[in-house]
């Protein structure tokens, strides 16, 4: 483990704590624009965690303590994720301890704990949305494995940093594969992150929310730990999906001046998926739950074809 | 001796007889049963553990028995792979035997005394299935085993059900072994000899390798569970004691899988490709028909069964991978393939045992066996709920615990498909891992359903409030099985580094070489490839978790209300308000609606008392069994024709069979 390894490891996790809920401030941001209505402030995601941090703890008398475990576990869950995904650079120590298989499983592991959570206090709400939840968790976890299967297969390793390495370095040719595997990580992103299609992070219409039922008896740290959590969910696919389709400017070895440069290119990397994802969200409307399998089995689909296209073409 | 392992393991099974027979001679004493004789029982388990564990490196022990028929002496030996299979019977059996302890008490249905008596000899006769080397010392133990267990299964023979299910469990398992023999016979090559040495030896050639093993797979696919024999399972579980349905899940399903290993890859000595792609689909198909049958029970022990399919799956599908690779010579991949097979079924074997061990304290505590009345028991019967929970993670197949390893050894075996010579597996394989992806993330649906409604949530009904916890016993049982959950999950190098003796006897190379360079990661091939660590994981999310607690509470307060649930401000809710079983497998149903056949009963709009009910049933049923039964119905009718009773018309068949015999075999 070298040094510049270390550093650029904890640097990458502080940079995933404090810009995630800047991301999400950025989209409600766009979205706001884009729909012509008066924009939040950018930092508002950051004021809300701060006002939750100090209230009291509301917990339900019928809780266990699952309950109020499940916030921890699932905020550990993603900062161990941020740590992996190599968003500035690909010199990680960590990321040797969990591949990209692994990965899927801490995103497993978080969502069965909210799922669990939500089951726990025993309201129609949250058994709702965790049976929605787990439903769209398992037609999208294995769409998303696909998608890393692509770019496995294409790189020989399921190691991110080692894919991310070998995207960075070859020639700038367009992998048919991948576009196919880009159209699927899309499409699964939505659903995994509740985003319209599938889901509404705006939501508290009783009838159509999945995450915002499981969280609703949720108040205070706890609260803030999950709207973080979530907030380093959506920050932890883009940076996934920048490491897939986009790796310019993720600093290779360990070069420090490379490192710290490719905090801005990141920003920026970010700024423009965020918009994408504000101007998906604003042109598409939200599915009925039972069309989400259709729109995941899309998706599932494009990822395997992705697969197949490249076994045939080599590429 | 020059033998311990051998003599070790013989002395664990005479220990585990003279234990049942002593249950016969008091066979209404439960107390002496209970404290005395299956934690005895248990101590055995545990030394048949050790012992094989020390069995697994060494070269292998043989010996002949002067028992059996005259010229026909049993033949034992204990190799690698038979040491690997008493190490899982060893170990989850002790712990069985230890929840059994605290388990039976006296019922309506079978004396104690006999059921210790049954329990015992079913566990002997495991083991004697794992030593056996000849086809026939194989035959006796594998049909005690059927027979032991069958007893155990109806113990409350009383239930018409029970027997029914007893009944149904016992036909497959001699369907079963009559495939069983016949591919022994197949095996011994006309010589003669039914040892399993001279089977090795035996040279097979054009079709007969390939009959020997689908025969094999049809045998012992019956005992396992593969697709379409697997219906006796989600009944004889339900109606099985819990400690027993822990026992057949968690230990007899392996002996299965044992057979199956031992005739591939031991008794044959060749394996063609398309046997490994006909053992990959069938696993696969086993793998997603179990799952989504598990999501739509409402039994908890049902759901398990069907769990156990889904994960016997697993494992056909991870061996017809090594079963592939290694015929093309991939000896390497086919080794981390097989490790993923044998990692599977330790796994299974901990986690399902420890779940139908909860299920059978829940059983015990509340009477019910239904989803829908259960609820909430996480306040009540706190022990069985967090070391429940430590198997439903495990189960679910989630980071860091054991499950994940066999799952992740399994992916990368698949990822690493290309360079097969036929492109077409090359594509199929890959595809194929989408399926097993699909299963695997259904049984965390699966599993999240299980505990949360059984665990979590608001009781259900009223009588819920007087249940209690285990007893000693039964905690100290729970616990093993899921302490043994965490620590395979968490040193995933030091397993593998014992499963390598296994690989290096049957592929002929081993995965340890790259895995056992580092003891904290494993990296099959090579970590630049891939590389895991579960250890790093855990104490890296235990590290946030615990610094963002210190945190929150050291700047921030700690202050916490109790209120009642808020639920968007309805005030009225009531238990039953919550998810069912029923309502938490309706998206399952409603997606995966051809793999069931769905029986609909709508009340008309004019219904004074209307009802809705609606029953998912298995196709196999339809499709398979009730036709065969049918057409096996009609053919004894027809035969039944012949038969008058009167004593004429039968001296009348002998005469024409004489004349018959006189005229064709003169």
């Amino acid at each position: 483990m070298t040094l510049t390894g270390l550093f650029s490891q904890l640097l990458q996790l502080a940079i995933a704590l404090l810009l995630a809920p800047l991301l999400v401030g950025w989209v409600n941001q766009c979205r706001a624009w884009l729909s012509n209505r008066s924009a939040p402030s950018l930092f508002l995601p950051y004021r809300t965690i701060r006002k939750l941090f100090m209230k009291d703890a509301v917990v339900a008398a019928t809780a266990s303590p699952i309950f109020r475990l499940a916030p921890y576990i699932v905020f550990g869950a993603m900062c161990c994720a941020a740590a992996i995904v190599p968003s500035l650079a690909t010199d990680l120590p960590f990321a040797r301890a969990a591949d990209a298989i692994a990965l899927v499983g801490l995103f497993a592991l978080a969502r069965v704990f909210i799922a669990l959570a939500a089951m726990d206090i025993g309201t129609a709400f949250g058994s709702l949305g965790a049976r929605r939840e787990m439903f769209v968790g398992f037609l999208a976890e294995p769409a998303l494995l696909m998608v890393l299967f692509t770019a496995s297969l294409i790189s020989g390793s399921t190691s991110l940093p080692t894919i991310v390495d070998t995207f960075a370095h070859r020639e700038l040719a367009i992998y048919p594969s991948l576009a196919f595997a880009g159209v699927a990580f899309t499409m699964v992103s939505l659903a995994e992150n509740a985003r319209i299609p599938i889901d509404n992070p705006a939501t508290h219409l009783e009838l159509t929310m999945i995450h915002e039922a499981m969280i609703l008896e949720y108040s205070a740290r706890h609260l803030a730990l999950i709207e973080w959590a979530a907030a380093l969910k959506l920050f932890n696919y883009s940076c996934i999906g920048l490491a897939l389709f986009f790796p310019f400017g993720i600093a290779q070895g360990g070069d420090w001046v490379a490192i710290l440069g490719a905090a801005p290119a990141l920003v920026a990397k970010l700024a423009f998926g965020g918009f994408l994802l504000a101007l998906i969200e604003t042109m598409t409307a939200k599915l009925r739950i039972f069309r989400a399998p259709e729109f995941l089995g899309t998706a599932f689909l494009l990822a395997v074809l992705g697969m197949l296209v490249n076994l045939l073409l080599g590429s | 001796m020059d033998q311990p392992s051998l003599t070790l393991v013989l002395t664990a099974v005479g220990a585990w007889i003279a234990i049942g027979a002593l249950g016969l001679v008091r066979p209404r004493n439960l107390e002496f049963i209970r404290q005395a004789l299956f934690p005895a029982g248990a101590a055995v388990g545990l030394a048949l553990a050790v012992a094989a564990f020390f069995a697994i490196g060494p070269l292998p022990q043989s010996t002949v028995l002067p028992l059996g028929l005259p010229d026909l002496p049993f033949h034992l030996r204990v190799d690698s792979l038979s040491a690997f299979f008493l190490l899982l019977l060893g170990a989850a059996g002790a712990a069985i035997s230890l929840f059994s302890a605290g388990y039976f008490r006296s019922g309506e249905g079978t004396a104690p005394g006999l059921i210790c008596f049954y329990y015992h000899v079913f566990l002997a006769a495991m083991a004697m299935v794992l030593v056996a080397d000849d086809a026939y010392l194989f035959m006796v133990a594998w049909e005690t085993m059927a027979l032991s267990s069958y007893f155990l299964v109806t113990t409350d023979h009383r239930i018409p059900e029970i027997r029914r299910a007893g009944f149904l469990y016992l036909l497959i398992a001699h369907v079963g072994a009559i495939a069983i023999l016949l591919c022994f016979g197949v095996l011994q090559g006309g010589n003669g000899d039914y040892t399993f040495g001279s089977m090795r030896s035996v040279i097979l050639t054009g079709a007969w390798p390939s009959i020997a093993f689908f025969l094999a797979l049809f045998g012992f696919g019956a005992k396992a569970g593969v697709l379409p024999l697997h219906i006796w399972l989600p009944e004889a579980h339900p109606a099985a004691p819990s400690p027993v349905s822990a026992l057949m899940s968690g230990v007899m399903l392996k002996t299965a899988i044992y057979g199956l290993l031992r005739v591939t890859f031991d008794l044959l000595n060749v394996q063609f490709w398309w046997w490994g792609v006909a053992a990959l689909a069938l696993g696969l198909a086993t793998a997603l028909f179990g799952v989504i049958f598990a999501a739509a029970q409402t039994d908890m022990k049902r759901l398990l069964a069907y769990s156990s399919i889904e994960n016997i799956g697993i494992i056909v599908a991870a061996i017809g991978l090594a079963i592939l690779f290694k015929s093309y010579g991939k000896t390497l991949i086919a080794a981390i393939a097989l490790t993923a097979a044998l990692y599977h079924c330790l796994n299974h074997a901990f986690f399902k045992s420890l779940l139908f061990l909860a299920t059978g304290s829940v059983l015990h505590a509340t009477k019910e066996r239904s989803l829908g009345k259960l609820g909430g028991l996480i306040h009540r019967m706190p022990w069985v709920a967090w070391l429940a929970l430590v198997g439903t993670l495990a189960i679910a197949g989630l980071p860091p615990l054991n499950g994940f390893v066999s799952e992740w050894l399994l992916l990368q075996a698949f990822l690493f498909t290309p360079g097969l010579p036929q492109s077409f597996i090359n594509m199929l394989v890959p595809v194929a891992a989408a399926a097993l992806v699909l299963a695997v993330a259904l049984a965390a649906y699966v599993m999240v359903k299980f505990y949360a409604i059984v665990f979590l949530g608001r009781p259900r009904e009223a009588n819920l409030a007087y249940a209690r916890d285990a007893g000693m016993y039964e905690r100290i049982a729970l616990v093993w099985l899921a302490v043994g959950c965490v620590l395979l999950g968490l040193f995933p190098v030091a397993v593998i580094g014992v499963l390598d003796h296994v690989n290096a006897m049957l592929i002929g190379s081993t995965v340890g070489r790259a895995a056992t360079g580092n003891w904290l990661l494993l990296a099959p091939i090579n970590a630049d490839r891939s590389s895991y660590s579960p250890l790093i994981m855990l104490l890296v999310i235990a590290g946030v978790v615990l610094l963002t607690m210190q945190i929150v509470h050291r700047f921030y307060h700690g202050r916490v209300r109790h209120a009642p649930p808020w639920d968007c401000g309805f005030a009225q809710q009531t238990p039953r308000m919550q998810d069912t079983a029923e309502g938490f497998g309706q998206p399952i149903r409603q997606v995966f609606e051809p793999f069931f056949r769905v029986e609909r009963h709508l009340p008309s709009p004019f219904d004074a008392k209307p009802r809705y009910s609606v029953t998912a049933s298995d196709h196999a049923w339809h499709w398979l069994y009730l036709p065969v039964a049918r057409a096996a119905d009609f053919v004894a009718r027809q035969v039944g024709r012949i038969q008058q009773g009167r004593i004429s018309v039968y001296l009348t068949y002998s005469f024409v069979t004489l004349l018959a015999l006189l005229f064709f075999a003169r």
